[in-house]
């Protein structure tokens, strides 16, 4: 239509942000068009501010000139109105839905804080303790997975779905862990169904479209941890936890 | 409302198809459903709510917290925690997850608490979010601090908080956050409404007066008076008693 006004579709983002990729895979994976916006965070757009006045922070999802905040808010939108290709995000059957959203929550509240704290962490300990907790997390995840997937590459089965989209937003910030600290997130000897679910995940073209390039995130990393706990808590704030 | 929010007729009709093919659980066959609870838990009140809305007869289950039953920690392995909904046999967790539940589950049934526009769906979800992320930490900072400035300063935060609720509310102009019915949002924060009363006589100190804001105060009254509210409400003098307690032990632990 001219005038860009119906149905166009803005992503306000930040590249290190792994919120913002959720977003984004979720988009790719729809195969759905939109204007994406790079936002630096230090100096906030307009757009953003007035987008997104309660957190003043990314991914925020403008549809139609209407703001949609948090990734797992967004994802659940455009299942349900942009669809785009391919099947639902979420399942059909209520049950099914709620283990879905059961995860993605438990996938916020418990792994992405302990992952948080591996980076952002005030003392060596704290850093241990996000570590550890990680590492719990990840190993109940095995168990979801199985659960979840009966048999098929995905939380979602055959296909991508929302589970795997919240966990997969994560993925280049595992591959910064590793090749920095040393450390895998999914690592075969440990969760070797999630070990092969990450390679599953990272190879779709959808996905490859949108991943930020690592050796640029781990460039970002690094820059950050030499200043010191407090700077790399900020950090750690402004790109991995910029909105949940 | 579909007009105005849409100017593609194929969007409106994937829009229609996608919530024909969510399928109406059938509860004409027997259905049992059982809610895992505790008595003092706000959580488990925003589901009985949600339950109340929807109209759904359930069968309630008091949890010893300090000394868990087989049935909870088999139907909630993962956090061991309530509110746990088990509807014929399979358990779901987290008490949004729940709710969400609850509205997809018994679609058509009761009231609706989700809205039916996907962007008001998701502003509501957003909101959700306010009252774990925001504001409860502020409500229970103050309310577990000792005194002077530690403490004024947790009220204050929390009173900037509570602005931005009743601004939403007075823009909004409803009755409830929901519109003229108890929604999701109204859900989620209804628990303030006998809580924030209780702190505020435990404490002896106001935070939410008619004065200061008069549509969130206003609310307070009509939540705990809403036909899924009212009769579902925890035992008021226990609760008090097991606040009161939790302010002795934070003051005299504190500094």
């Amino acid at each position: 239509m001219a005038g860009g006004g119906s149905n166009e579709v803005k992503l306000l983002g930040f590249w290190p942000s792994p919120y913002v990729l959720r977003a984004r895979l979720a988009l790719s994976l729809k195969g759905i068009s939109y204007e994406y916006i790079e936002e630096d965070l230090e100096s906030k757009s307009e757009l953003l501010l007035t987008s997104n006045p309660v957190q003043k922070a990314v991914p925020v999802l403008i549809h139609d000139g209407k703001p949609v905040c948090e990734s797992s808010i967004i994802l659940q939108y455009i299942d349900e109105i942009l669809a785009g290709v391919g099947p639902s995000l979420l399942p059909e059957d209520p049950h099914d839905r709620a283990m879905a959203r059961f995860w993605a929550s438990y996938i916020n509240e418990k792994l992405v804080k302990a992952l948080n704290q591996t980076w952002g962490g005030k003392t060596e300990e704290e850093k241990a303790e996000g570590m550890k907790q990680a590492a719990d997390a990840v190993e109940t995840l095995e168990g979801a997975l199985k659960d979840c997937s009966k048999g098929k590459p995905f939380f979602g089965g055959e296909s991508i779905g929302y589970v795997d989209i919240m966990l997969g937003g994560l993925l280049a910030w595992a591959d910064v862990r590793e090749v920095v600290k040393g450390v895998k997130t999914f690592d075969p000897a440990k969760t070797p169904l999630l070990a092969m679910w990450s390679d599953n995940f990272g190879t779709l073209d959808a996905v490859k479209a949108v991943m930020p390039n690592i050796g640029k995130l781990v460039d970002y990393a690094m820059v950050m941890q030499p200043h010191g706990a407090a700077a790399a808590a900020a950090a750690a704030a402004a790109a991995v936890a910029a909105t949940n | 409302m579909y007009a105005q929010s849409w100017s593609s007729d194929r969007a409106l009709d994937q829009l229609a198809q996608h919530h024909l093919d969510l399928p109406a659980m059938d509860h004409q066959q027997e259905e049992k459903v059982q809610l895992l609870g505790m008595w003092a838990s706000p959580y488990v009140y925003k589901v009985k709510w949600a339950l109340s809305i929807k109209g759904v007869e359930y069968e309630y289950v008091e949890e010893d917290l300090r000394n868990k039953s087989s049935q909870l920690l088999e139907h909630n392995p993962v956090h061991k925690k309530v509110p746990v909904l088990v509807y014929n046999g399979k358990p779901v967790a987290e008490s949004d997850v729940i709710i969400e539940f609850i509205e997809d589950a018994w679609k058509g049934h009761g009231g609706r608490i989700l809205p039916e526009d996907p962007h008001e769906r998701a502003m509501a979800r957003f909101w959700v979010r306010f009252v774990p992320d925001k504001l409860s930490p502020r409500i229970w900072k103050w309310f577990t601090t000792a005194g002077g400035e530690e403490q004024d300063a947790a009220r204050e935060a929390s009173v900037e908080q509570l602005q931005v609720l009743e601004e939403k509310l007075t823009l909004g102009g409803n009755e409830f956050f929901g519109g003229d019915s108890v929604g999701l949002v109204d859900l989620s924060l209804g628990a303030l409404a006998y809580v924030i009363p209780m702190y505020e006589e435990i404490i002896g100190e106001r935070l939410v007066t008619e004065d200061m804001f008069p549509s969130l105060y206003a609310w307070m009254g009509r939540f705990l008076a809403a036909p899924p509210v009212k009769d579902h409400l925890p035992p008021m003098e226990e609760l008090k008693l097991r606040f009161r307690a939790m302010r002795e032990y934070f003051v005299k632990n504190s500094a």
